[in-house]
């Protein structure tokens, strides 16, 4: 079974070398004349004000963990789906999926209501 | 009010951002020290003055003729009235009043002016929000208005076309329809640029709601132009205080009440639409008869008459050695520009040059609203407030 | 594969596996990077004549080798790393950006099996039977090379920028997980082979026909992971400068470049294999042999989308953050998951393909009439 992700391997393989190859050509051929203004961070033109590693507001934090719930959801829903196709377990699935989808429409309005999906 | 998810620290870093002056949308060289949180913008300062080139300075050192070039390079987008704004102003000074051609084809060539730059900011409005195809579209029809200008002034973009008391030259035979070519076809275009535009989901989305400014405080802070009409202010110059041919020609004031950058969007192509009006409606119109006043003393002898008469010799020499001189006195003078108000102070102790010029330039002014329009929201707003002001750093640096 | 029939596990069967899947890799490879240049000129050309101007001609013949030319060029340019830039970061971002581009090449079925010298080969380079959630998996691999380079160049815009794309990327892969249930629903399979194959027999077998909602949201969803306008916020010239690869200069801005067009090949051949037939000819014929027809019926396909791709970017304008956040939570989960009742529904009844259509036809339609008729009020109100 493992034999089919063997090309998959190789693809890495290949992946690998290929930007390895290119970036460390394009170090080799390409000119370097480095001043300390080319070198620093481009804003506009005009001295960086302070620096970029600060604590940034991550308001998405909180869809990052909705992402996970909903993520969780989509891989059992997947599942679902594939193997909805036998006959004999069909009309319970489908309630099933009704009840599932259900429960989670009333996580999605719950989060929705308390202003989560809101992104200012 | 329901609760809201508070998982936030209350006192967070604000990221200092600088945009511009090398920035893909401002306009030019303009400067924004951004104060952020996460994507919104908690603070805006537009930092001015990388266009400075010391015009009203430049102003003193100049005659009134060699001031005229120096006007183009205000705005640049409608250098025709920048030109107009000042010759006007020294008219006034001086009191003397232009032909009616000179009337006539002054307001056309404003309206011609005032196209070509509401198109060029259509076309960076849409840019600015991802639509690069609208900017493309709209050299099509400023290319035409280019060929129009070179063909009168022998410029395309820095006329220089007026004079005080007239014209540089009359129009050439032929020219009139060829603007009436023009004006037959551009309302096809417009519509065609609302197609685009005007009922996009994306476009409403991006612009409705968005740099909103009620009338009081556009008053406030001194916004003109079709910023100010799209906030229910109906302020414009050619109908408060008719110049030119303004006041005989049949066209409508543009009000908007949507005080958003999607309101200025249909503010400034309904004002399209009326231009062209006016510009039809001059070229029926256009009286004949000279264009010039008939005063040496101000405007250049016809260059014929300089090779046969002294006494225009006389005149030509001393216009082009040293100028002409004005009443003691100051006056001011504001039009209606493209983008907004646009007017000239002059102070003059009498001598052939001013002793004082002060520029009211519109970008300037309504680059104040910038803060006021953008704080609180986010930085995408940003791009699309700017661009829905319509400044040129050229105006407003001066 | 015919290497499970072996009763051995020898070094020649070794050898066979590996001289078959080297070819097909070089093929496929091959065909992404070859075709790369050639869409990137596509793309400047078309969008050149819908915005009224030739677009690259000087190059060659109307301007077939610029896009090399611009490659050649990319080698020989200065290779500036930022003083302030995390540097061991800063070089493994664009590697780590290019190489799950590579990977999802790995599962597209361009082509029937075909029998050389005594083997069945199949058209693709490998058939996995979790094809689909391989695709899931790597693509969104994507996004780590994303927000590494915005981090690590240490630039606010960069930053931003990363931010922007790893939100994005976070809500949109829900939407498109969930808008492809309805195909897996009637085909039963991850495998993207076996999902192409049930196509077979006529375009009216295909999955569009049968899944009209499920096309339209996953075809949203994959504007947003592939970061074309109007979901192009991470790299939103207009207001980020350059986005996450501001910093980023000669081949290393090359990989963020080269893998933005792999992945929308990649994205178009997805949407192919899913909803239209993949490799499979719209009306039965045979003036081909199959191991023809079916690549050229299959790249026929994924243009006519690239194509789309570029009439998209050529009209529209882009969205802001929080409105393309709205979007995917708010308007195409929703949709997704009723597209998944209303799919299981009408598969437990057994009902014709029309049946599908119509039923997905009129949600696109009511959709459309609502959010008509909200914005007529606001725009009369106004």
């Amino acid at each position: 079974m493992l034999q089919a992700y063997f090309p998959v391997f190789l693809l890495l393989l290949f992946g690998v070398g290929f930007a390895v190859f290119t970036m460390l050509l394009s170090h080799f051929i390409g000119k370097k004349k480095p001043t300390p203004v080319k070198l620093s961070p481009y804003e506009c033109g005009i001295k960086p004000i302070g620096t970029a590693r600060i604590q940034f507001f991550v308001k998405f934090y909180l869809i990052a963990l909705l992402f996970l719930l909903f993520d969780m959801e989509t891989i059992f829903i997947l599942i679902w789906a594939v193997a909805f196709h036998d006959k004999s377990i069909q009309v319970f699935a489908l309630i099933e999926m009704v009840v599932f989808i259900t429960i989670l429409l009333v996580g999605y309005a719950y989060v929705w209501r308390k202003g989560a999906l809101k992104w200012r | 009010m329901q609760k809201t998810i508070e998982i936030f620290p209350e006192n967070l870093e604000l990221m200092t951002l600088n945009m511009g002056p090398q920035h893909p949308s401002t306009h030019g060289v303009l400067q924004l020290v951004i104060d952020l949180e996460g994507e919104v913008v908690r603070k805006i300062t537009p930092i001015i003055g990388y266009l400075h080139r010391g015009k009203e300075k430049t102003a003193e050192v100049k005659t009134y003729h060699q001031f005229i070039p120096y006007t183009d390079r205000l705005d640049y987008l409608s250098p025709m009235s920048n030109n107009y704004a000042f010759v006007s102003t020294v008219e006034k000074l001086l009191g003397i009043e232009v032909t009616p051609r000179a009337t006539y084809l002054r307001t056309l060539l404003c309206e011609l002016a005032r196209i070509s730059s509401h198109l060029l900011w259509l076309g960076s409005q849409a840019m600015e929000l991802g639509a690069a195809t609208v900017f493309l579209y709209i050299f099509r029809e400023r290319e035409i208005i280019y060929d129009l200008f070179e063909a009168i002034s022998g410029h395309r973009f820095t006329v220089s076309y007026m004079r005080v008391g007239g014209m540089a030259r009359d129009i050439p035979d032929g020219w009139l329809e060829k603007v009436q070519a023009f004006t037959d076809d551009f309302p096809k275009r417009v519509t065609e640029y609302e197609d685009l535009l005007t009922l996009n989901e994306i476009f409403l989305q991006r612009t409705k709601g968005v740099g909103m400014i009620s009338a009081a405080d556009a008053i406030d802070l001194g916004l003109t132009g079709p910023c100010l009409r799209a906030s229910d202010v109906g302020w414009d110059i050619r109908k408060s205080n008719p110049y030119l041919a303004y006041g005989e020609l049949d066209w409508e004031m543009v009000v908007g009440t949507g005080c958003d950058v999607y309101e200025r969007y249909l503010v400034r192509m309904e004002e399209m639409r009326q231009s062209n009006r006016i510009v039809q409606q001059c070229i029926q119109r256009m009286p004949d008869g000279p264009v010039n006043i008939d005063n040496p003393k101000v405007i250049y002898p016809p260059r014929d008459n300089v090779h046969k008469s002294m006494e225009d010799l006389i005149h030509h020499f001393m216009l082009a050695y040293e100028g002409f001189r004005t009443p003691e006195g100051e006056v001011y003078n504001s039009i209606e520009a493209p983008k907004g108000e646009l007017g000239f102070y002059i102070y003059s102790d009498g001598a052939n040059k001013p002793y004082r010029l002060k520029i009211r330039s519109p970008s300037f002014v309504n680059l104040q609203t910038l803060s006021k329009m953008c704080t609180g929201r986010l930085f995408a707003d940003v791009v699309a407030v700017i661009g829905s002001l319509d400044i040129v750093l050229g105006d407003s640096d001066r | 594969m015919p290497l499970r029939n072996y009763p051995n596990w020898g070094l020649l069967v070794m050898l066979e596996l590996f001289l078959i899947s080297a070819i097909k890799i070089a093929f496929v490879v091959g065909v992404a990077l070859g075709a790369m240049p050639f869409v990137v000129l596509f793309e400047r050309k078309l969008l050149g004549w819908i915005q009224v101007r030739p677009g690259p001609n000087r190059v060659g013949p109307w301007g077939l080798l610029q896009c090399i030319v611009d490659g050649i060029k990319l080698f020989f340019k200065e290779e500036i790393i930022p003083d302030q830039a995390d540097k061991p970061l800063y070089l493994l971002a664009p590697a780590l950006v290019v190489i799950p581009a590579f990977l999802v090449l790995a599962i597209i079925p361009f082509g029937p099996t075909v029998h050389v010298l005594g083997r069945d080969i199949n058209m693709s380079v490998t058939d996995l039977n979790i094809g689909i959630l391989f695709f899931f998996a790597i693509a969104s691999l994507g996004v780590y090379g994303i927000v590494i380079a915005g981090w690590s160049s240490n630039n606010k815009y960069s930053l931003l920028g990363a931010m922007r794309s790893s939100a994005q990327m976070l809500s949109y892969e829900i939407s498109l997980g969930l808008s492809v249930v309805g195909v897996l629903l009637l085909a039963g399979t991850f495998d993207l082979r076996t999902i192409a194959e049930q196509q077979a027999g006529g375009f009216w077998h295909w999955y569009i026909f049968q899944q009209p909602l499920g096309f339209v949201l996953f075809l949203a969803a994959g504007f947003a992971e592939t970061n074309r306008l109007p979901f192009d916020l991470p790299e939103a010239e207009t207001e980020l400068t350059g986005g996450y690869h501001t910093e980023y200069s000669s081949m290393k801005f090359a990989m963020f470049f080269i893998s933005e067009y792999i992945n929308i090949m990649t994205m178009s051949a997805i949407v192919t294999t899913l909803y239209l037939g993949g490799w499979t000819a719209p009306i039965e014929h045979g003036l081909l042999p199959p191991w023809l027809a079916g690549p050229l019926w299959f790249g026929a396909k994924v243009f006519v989308l690239i194509f789309f791709f570029i009439l998209i970017r050529g009209t529209w304008p882009r969205l802001r953050y929080d409105q393309l956040m709205a979007f995917g939570w708010k308007i195409v989960l929703p949709l997704a998951l009723a597209n998944i009742i209303l799919t299981a529904c009408l598969v437990a009844l057994d009902s014709p393909w029309w049946v599908f259509c119509l039923a997905g036809l009129a949600v696109i339609f009511v959709i459309d009439r609502i959010v008509t008729m909200l914005r007529r009020s606001t725009l009369r109100a106004a």
